[in-house]
Formats: C-alpha cells, sequence, structure tokens
C-alpha cells in the first residue's frame, strides 16, 4: 500500500492508504481529522471545503495521490495557527452574529469565505452582492442571512 | 388549590404533581411545586418532567371555536408527556457549575441553549457556567423523550425551573448551616455566590457536597411569576457556537467509537426495492479497504476501511432486487389517486348573491433531507448492545431495535447525539435500525452513513399532497371557506403516533375516532379569519412512500393555498389584501404580527411591473406569525445563469414577525425564523422530488434544489413582537408557513396568474440529468485540484 506524504495544518503527515481514496476519507477516516463534513461526495455542497495552498478546495473530489509533500492541506482546525491566532477574524465575525444553527456544514462555509475575501482582496476590490450570491455553500437550516452579514464583517478585519 | 388569576385553566396535571398557586400579597403570582432533592455525592435537584403542564386558554372568545384553539398539538404533546412522572435532575458540580441532561434531541434549533438559560436565570449563573448535554434513550419517561411539535421549550420549561428553584434552596440551606444565618438572610450573588449579611461569603461549588442529600427526599418551592428576567429574553448567542466554527462539534460520523470502520448500503434502483441475492460477494470483498459485505433486507451493506472504499464497494455491487412499493408509479399517477380519494367540497346553500371562489393546488414530494445525512454508529454484542444517533424519538428507538436484535431494553444503551439539521427527519430511526441489524450480522461495531443519494431518493419525504378550496362571500362578508387537503399518508409511527393512540380518549370533541394523520391535522389547522362556516378536511390514502413530518407538517401548504384563495377573496370584494386580512382576523396577535409587517414593509408601495408585494399571516403554536415579501418576477432575474442551478423568480426581501409568547432568546428565535424564511422560499419556488417510474429522480444537492445563496434574500428583517405572556410557545418551525404562503401570493400578484403547483418550477423541463440508479451512488470526481479559487 502506498505511502502519502503532504502537509496538513503545519506539520507534515504520511499514511499509508491507496492513490485513488480521496482526500475527505484520509482526513475524516484515517486522521481523525473531522472538521472538513461529508454532504454530497460530489463537490456540490461544498460541505468540507477546506484549503490547498492557500486556496479553496474540497477535498472529497481530490485523490490523495495528487497531493505532493508541499502541498498545504488547511482544515478548520488550522485556520487560526493561519493568523497566528486564537481564531481567525471570520471565525470571530461567525460567532458575533450567531451565524450556526446546526453547524454541519459552517466549517465549509467558513473556509469558503476566507478564500473569497483572499480572492477579492488579490482582485483589488471588496466582496459585492453578487460574490455572496456566489458562494455555493449550501446549508439546510437556512442561515444565508446571517453568513451574508458574517462575510462583510470578516471581510473587514481580514 | 386557588382559582388561577391570569391564563390558567384547569389544571389536573399540576394537581397531580402537587402543584399550588396563589397571589402573594404584594400581588406577583406564585405557584408551588413538587420538586426532589437526590441522594448523591453532590448536590442533585429534581422535577417532574410533567409539572406544569396545563392547556392555555385561546386569547379571544370564538363564537366557535376550532379545535386548535382549545387544545393545539402542543397542549397535546404536553398532556401525554405529564402522566409519566419522571425526573429530570440539575446536578450541581464542586468546580461551581451546573450540569443538566436534556432528554430532547438538538438538531440545530438551539434549545441546548435556551435550556442553559432557563437554568442560569434560576440559579443566577452565567450561561456558560450550565452544561447541557443530550440524554441518552430512558425508557421510563415513555412518550416524554420526543421532539417534535416545536414542544421542547413548551413542555420542559416549567420542569426546568421547578429543579433549578430546588437546587437554588437546597444551597441556600446548606449555605445557611454553613454562614450561621437563616436563609432568608442570604443573598444570592451572579455567579453562584451567596453571601452573609456581614459579607461572608460561600460559592456553589463549595456547597454542592454539603448539600447533597444522603437520601431523597421531596421538596416544595414557589415559582414566582418573574416581573423582570436578567437572562430569559435577552439574545444569546448559542452555547455550541464556538465549537461549531472550530470544527469541534460532534455530530455522529465525526464519534470515533473503536473498530467502528465506515459502513454503506448498496440500495435497489427503484424505491423500497428489496435486496433479494447478490452475485459478487466475494470480488467486492477483494477490493481495496472492505471488510465485510452482508446481505441485508433493505440492501447490501458494505464495511471498509474509509467511507471513499465503501463508495467504490456500492458501486461494484450486483444484484437482484425486486421492484419496489411504487414500481412504474409517477407523480401523475400518485396525483390521480389523491384526486380520486379527496373529500367533495359539500353544497353551499343558494343564495342569489353569493359569489364563490375556487381553487385547486398540488404540491408535490420534497426531500427531508438535512446537510448530516442519516446515520448512526452501532456495536451489537451477544448479550448487549450500544447505539448512537440523533434520535428524537429514542425511546421508541431503543425498544423496537431491541426487539429486531433480540436483546432486553436494558441491554441496548442508546446515545443520542448531535445532529446535523432535521426539519422532522430524526423522529424516525431507520439509520440506527439498519446500523443495529448490520453491526448484528456482521458481527462487529459499523459507522453507517447513507450516501446523499440515499438520502434523496430513499429518504424521507414531505408527503405529495393536493388542496382543493372553495369560499364563498355575500354581501361583504365571507359565509363559508371549506378545503378539502388530501395526502399520501404521513407517517407518525415515532412515537408520536403511539402518543396519540395512548390519549386519544382524552381527546375532546370526539377527536379520539380519527387516525394519527387527522389527529394531528385537526389539533394544527387553525383559521385565523372569521370565514363564517369553516370546514377543513384531512384524507391521507397511499402509505407505499417514506415520508414524515417535515417542517410544521401540514402547515405550510394548507396555509399557502388559503392565503392564495383570501387574496382571490380580497380581489373579488375589491379590497386591499392587507386591510382585507385586518378586517378578517380573529385574534388580536395575528392582527398585531399583521399590522406590524405591513408597516415595517411599507405595505401597498408602489413596484414595478413584474414585481410585488405578498403578504399572509399564520396561527399556530401557540404563536402567530405574519409575513411580508417582494418578489422579482421580471425575465431579467427569472433567466440568472447559474450552473447546476435553478434560479428563477428572487424574493428580494422579506419582513417577518413572531409572537411566541415568552422568548426565551430572541437571537435564536430570529435564527430560526430566519431558517423557516429560506425554507418557505424552497417550497413555494425551487424544491420538490419528481418520481418518475417507481423512483425519485433527485439524488444531490445539484438536482435538488433547495434555497441557495442566488435565491436567498439580500434583505430579512425578523421582528420578534414583546410578549406579557408568562409562557413560551415554540419556534422550530414556525418560519415556514406564512413565509411559503406569501412569497405564493407574491408571485400570484407579480405574474398575475394562480399557481396550481408547487413549487412553481416542478413541472417545467428538468433542471438536471438524474443520476444513475444502478449503481445507486455517483462516482466520486477526482477533478478537485483544477477547482480552487
Amino acid at each position: 500500500m502506498p505511502r502519502q506524504t503532504f502537509r496538513l495544518n503545519g506539520e507534515t503527515v504520511s499514511v499509508d492508504v491507496e492513490d485513488d481514496v480521496r482526500l475527505l476519507w484520509v482526513l475524516r477516516d484515517l486522521l481523525g481529522v473531522v472538521g472538513p463534513k461529508y454532504g454530497c461526495g460530489i463537490n456540490v455542497c461544498k460541505a468540507c471545503t477546506s484549503h490547498v495552498n492557500g486556496r479553496a478546495f474540497n477535498p472529497c473530489a481530490v485523490p490523495v495521490g495528487d497531493l505532493g509533500p508541499d502541498d498545504e492541506v488547511t482544515t478548520i482546525e488550522g485556520l487560526p495557527a493561519t493568523v497566528g491566532a486564537e481564531l481567525h477574524p471570520m471565525q470571530e465575525a461567525w460567532l458575533e452574529r450567531d451565524v450556526a444553527q446546526c453547524g454541519y456544514c459552517q466549517p465549509g462555509q467558513i473556509m469558503a469565505a476566507v478564500a473569497l475575501v483572499r480572492k477579492v482582496q488579490r482582485e483589488g476590490r471588496a466582496i459585492s452582492d453578487a460574490d455572496l450570491d456566489g458562494i455555493r455553500n449550501i446549508c439546510r437550516c437556512g442561515t444565508y442571512t446571517r453568513i451574508r452579514e458574517a462575510v462583510r464583517a470578516g471581510e473587514r478585519r481580514m | 388549590m386557588a382559582r388561577p388569576t391570569t391564563d390558567q385553566t384547569h389544571d389536573a396535571a399540576g394537581e397531580a404533581a402537587g402543584e399550588g398557586t396563589s397571589a402573594g400579597g404584594d400581588g406577583v403570582r406564585r405557584r408551588t411545586f413538587l420538586g426532589f432533592v437526590l441522594s448523591g455525592s453532590t448536590l442533585v435537584a429534581a422535577a417532574p418532567l410533567g409539572v406544569g403542564a396545563a392547556p392555555a386558554s385561546a386569547d379571544g372568545i370564538p363564537t366557535v371555536p376550532q379545535p386548535p384553539e382549545i387544545l393545539d398539538l402542543n397542549d397535546f404533546l404536553t398532556l401525554a408527556g405529564a402522566s409519566t412522572s419522571n425526573l429530570i435532575s440539575i446536578t450541581i458540580n464542586a468546580d461551581g457549575t451546573a450540569s443538566f441532561a436534556l432528554p430532547r434531541a438538538e438538531v440545530g434549533q438551539g434549545i441546548t441553549t435556551s435550556t442553559a438559560m432557563i437554568i442560569a436565570e434560576e440559579l443566577d449563573l452565567p450561561v456558560d457556567k450550565v452544561e447541557v448535554t443530550l440524554a441518552p434513550a430512558r425508557p421510563e419517561l415513555l412518550l416524554n423523550q420526543l421532539t417534535g411539535g416545536s414542544n421542547t421549550t413548551i413542555s420542559t420549561y416549567t420542569p426546568i425551573r421547578v429543579a433549578a428553584a430546588v437546587a437554588r434552596r437546597a444551597l441556600l440551606e446548606a449555605a445557611s448551616v454553613q454562614l450561621g444565618d437563616a436563609v432568608d438572610q442570604l443573598v444570592v450573588k451572579l455567579g453562584g455566590v451567596i453571601e452573609a449579611p456581614d459579607g461572608r461569603r460561600v460559592t456553589y461549588g463549595e456547597l454542592a457536597g454539603p448539600a447533597a442529600a444522603a437520601q431523597s427526599r421531596g421538596v416544595e418551592v414557589e415559582l414566582a411569576e418573574r416581573t423582570s428576567h436578567p437572562v430569559i429574553g435577552r439574545p444569546q448567542n448559542r452555547i455550541d457556537a464556538l465549537d461549531a466554527v472550530t470544527g469541534r462539534k460532534q455530530f455522529t460520523t465525526d464519534l470515533q467509537v473503536p473498530d467502528a470502520l465506515p459502513t454503506m448500503v448498496c440500495r435497489a434502483p427503484n424505491l423500497n426495492g428489496r435486496a433479494l441475492r447478490v452475485h459478487n460477494v466475494a470480488e467486492v470483498e477483494r477490493m481495496p479497504g472492505v471488510t465485510h459485505v452482508a446481505l441485508m433486507d433493505f440492501g447490501v451493506a458494505v464495511r471498509a476501511r474509509t467511507f471513499g472504499q465503501c463508495i467504490d464497494a456500492v458501486r461494484a455491487v450486483r444484484a437482484d432486487w425486486d421492484p419496489g412499493t411504487v414500481t412504474g408509479e409517477s407523480d401523475e399517477t400518485v396525483l390521480a389517486r389523491l384526486q380520486r380519494d379527496q373529500l367533495p367540497l359539500p353544497s353551499l346553500p343558494s343564495l342569489p348573491l353569493l359569489r364563490t371562489v375556487n381553487a385547486d393546488v398540488t404540491f408535490y414530494f420534497r426531500s427531508n433531507s438535512a446537510m448530516d445525512t442519516n446515520s448512526a454508529i452501532a456495536d451489537v454484542r451477544a448479550d448487549e448492545a450500544e447505539i448512537w444517533s440523533g434520535l428524537k424519538s429514542p425511546v421508541i428507538a431503543q425498544e423496537q431495535i431491541a426487539a429486531a436484535i433480540g436483546l432486553p431494553v436494558s441491554k441496548v444503551r442508546v446515545n443520542v447525539t448531535q445532529s446535523g439539521g432535521s426539519f422532522g427527519r430524526r423522529l424516525f430511526f431507520d439509520g440506527a435500525m439498519e446500523a443495529a441489524l448490520i453491526s448484528k450480522a456482521m458481527g462487529v461495531p459499523v459507522k453507517l452513513m447513507w450516501h446523499r443519494a440515499d438520502d434523496a431518493r430513499a429518504g424521507r419525504t414531505h408527503p405529495m399532497c393536493t388542496s382543493k378550496i372553495r369560499a364563498a362571500h355575500v354581501g361583504g362578508q365571507v359565509v363559508a371557506f371549506q378545503q378539502s387537503h388530501a395526502s399520501v399518508e404521513t407517517d407518525f409511527r415515532h412515537g408520536l403516533g403511539e402518543a396519540i393512540t395512548g390519549f386519544a380518549a382524552d381527546l375532546p370533541a370526539g377527536l379520539g375516532n380519527l387516525g394519527f394523520a387527522e389527529t394531528v391535522f385537526t389539533l394544527t389547522q387553525e383559521m385565523p379569519y372569521n370565514f363564517g362556516a369553516v370546514l377543513q378536511t384531512l384524507t391521507e390514502s397511499d402509505g407505499r412512500f417514506n415520508t414524515g413530518s417535515m417542517r410544521n407538517i401540514y402547515s405550510p401548504d394548507v396555509r399557502a393555498a388559503s392565503e392564495l384563495v383570501v387574496d382571490r377573496l380580497a380581489a373579488d370584494m375589491r379590497r386591499d389584501p392587507y386591510q382585507f386580512r385586518r378586517a378578517f382576523s380573529r385574534n388580536a396577535r395575528v392582527t398585531a404580527v399583521l399590522d406590524r409587517v405591513a408597516q415595517a414593509g411599507r405595505w401597498g408601495r408602489a413596484m414595478e411591473p413584474g414585481t410585488a408585494q405578498g403578504i399572509a399571516i399564520h396561527k399556530e403554536y401557540k404563536g402567530a406569525s405574519a409575513c411580508l415579501v417582494e418578489i422579482d418576477c421580471r425575465p431579467a432575474t427569472v433567466g440568472r445563469q447559474v450552473r447546476d442551478a435553478v434560479t428563477g423568480p428572487r424574493v428580494t426581501k422579506v419582513v417577518f414577525a413572531i409572537d411566541v409568547g415568552l422568548a426565551i432568546n430572541p437571537r435564536g428565535l430570529e435564527a430560526q425564523m430566519q431558517g423557516g424564511i429560506n425554507d418557505g422560499i424552497a417550497l413555494a419556488l425551487t424544491s420538490s422530488l419528481h418520481l418518475r417510474d417507481g423512483h425519485f429522480l433527485e439524488a444531490s444537492w445539484d438536482n435538488y434544489f433547495y434555497t441557495r445563496q442566488w435565491n436567498t434574500p439580500p434583505e430579512v428583517e425578523v421582528h420578534v413582537m414583546p410578549s406579557n405572556s408568562p409562557q413560551p410557545g415554540g419556534a422550530g418551525e414556525a418560519g415556514v408557513a406564512a413565509t411559503f404562503a406569501a412569497v405564493a401570493c407574491a408571485y400570484a400578484r407579480a405574474t398575475g396568474t394562480m399557481p396550481t403547483h408547487f413549487p412553481v418550477n416542478h413541472l417545467d423541463d428538468l433542471a438536471f440529468e438524474p443520476k444513475s440508479f444502478e449503481p445507486p451512488v455517483p462516482a466520486s470526481p477526482t477533478n478537485g485540484l483544477r477547482l480552487t479559487y
């Protein structure tokens, strides 16, 4: 069985598993990193949204063998460390707005929001209503109103 | 027992629990209750869960009261629980915190937070010093461990307050011994400190041991009706919010139970098809990671090292299936059956000037799938078993699972886990039952997770139904309103049904003769208008589908159809829709919420062609709600392109007003309304399942179009109405019905059409390519690294 090596939340990890197992299951079932959630397994619900090399991605759609030893995967568990704080500003915004209901999709929502803000900042602009409309992460509790408020609040502090 | 002065009527349950009422010299109404200090090494204070159960009277004096005004579904659930005088208990710990195991399920609705608030207020503790967990199945609670009907706070508010008051009194008595001052000389300070007149202090933590009882004893405590609330009624963030945003909140599939490896089920291509034979067990067993394959009645179970390998194994299974329960059936054939079984509307008197308005509206199947798919962990051994699952009816689950695996109930521990959403879904324990049976068959622990495609296609649905309405008016008065609602059978066989069976004889007005569904319908449907002779009937006839009481059960559909007819009546009588509703409202609280949304939402403001406002009201669960929406049905909006999505009409603004009585946590209540608003929009515009040729086509979130960010209103305002009521009402479902109805009315006004079916896009061309039925789950994609942003 091949050995897979990549960076996870700031540390190098190695795990023995077949190349084609999707990263979501390597994280959840083998490494016990359960912040990224399963909601569809086909990259449409976005509940597993995490970051690879700073960009948002969905580990349910990435065979673990596609990752190299230098690829840095960040899950919700590793997000605060990217800013050297207890909580990332986006998590603080989420707490202030009390966004979560059941909470199941929220790690993915937060990771998507952080990537979205970084993207518009790279493009030298601010979050627009169209950007918010374009967030694909589904929330079956319907927390969209507070998500929109929190993304804007988090943006102001990033 | 003194006759209460305000809203309490005869209170048999309260008497049984030793409750009395008095008005003190200061005019503050007090009620005495019997609680207990239970034996233990630390202070454990308890109260019977049925205490304080009393039907509240209606606000007005209607001429012909409808059943929900005498006894609604919530009174029913509360009374059903009252008979089982079993205890809930609050423990005071040595670190000064209080802990409580709530015999209900937290599924996102916020009851752990509101419960912590109730305890914090009674004990003068900060909310973060109160830990609320979920109790495992407690068989002695019988019917009183069911989470449904927005009933949790209504039924647990007084018992929790009584237990907390018992704890407070025991702490004061222990402090009195330690400090040498009489109890009435002592002052409880915020934060769990008791202070003597000379300033000496002792903390709850220090008192927890001394206040403990060697032998359990009964304690009488007095609950004063509070004039001010330090905690209740103030916005409180969720107690699990930090865990949710850091990924630490644990759902069933996040739990690490030794050797409980990932397990999935390959299901039949047709709805409820049974597995007859597997052709390639050995081949599947040899696949990477796979440990076990088992032929079960409900499908072929596979267990593997990862869920990804389970998905591959499910896709590899080759099996024979029976044709299922609805082979060959489609939306049209099910609808034809409903229309055949629908009760005819009674004839109206022939008056010369009588005018009638008629409507026929169909509501297609909708998925009751939450984000966290159906899942359970089971470890079934020869002589005992343990289950973990998000369960709203764990007592029935425990009984039936024990019977199915051949163990006594006492040998089956059923743990209630936090759920990622429910909306009624987790009243059913089919996942837990399957996990237990698979664990028994394989002889190993399993962590069963349904694939999203299983949840969408084989999961619970809101049943298809159709409503025929006729309303008649003459001389400016509505003289009759008739609604005949016909539905595919709603499955209540999860505890609520058992509760109804047990209490049918106690129901008023001969309701006990009705079946489960008719009883729930009768106890929930209340026409909020003075419309003369009102008759609403339900027929349920087709039991072949997996259905459930999805968020707010009948009300969203029944009310949407009714409110569309109300708009038609107003138009026929040349009245403004808002003024018309106001004039015919039969309840002051309904009128108040209606006025609030009309004012805050600027009802009647000029709108562009193709856009419109809609307004609607709803009364249920001891609460009143109103919703005003604005919708944009202009072609440029309807035609917006978003990949793998349905756009269509956009609700651009929602103003919602809710009166639940005493709002324990207004911030949580607002959240529930915001969620209910998105549900209402989904029901009106985008969300449905298509039944074709014996199976549902939708298999995932790119097929089933629940409200998304591109559909959600950019502007949402929720108004929580002030209330003098001492009693809380239900919150979890109250946002859906009025929103659905308001969106329906706005859509009708914007397009100048009368919708005949919901969601309005259901009969359009499919917005997706159906995924395969064999294999029943889609392949896992591989292109994730090309889709980063």
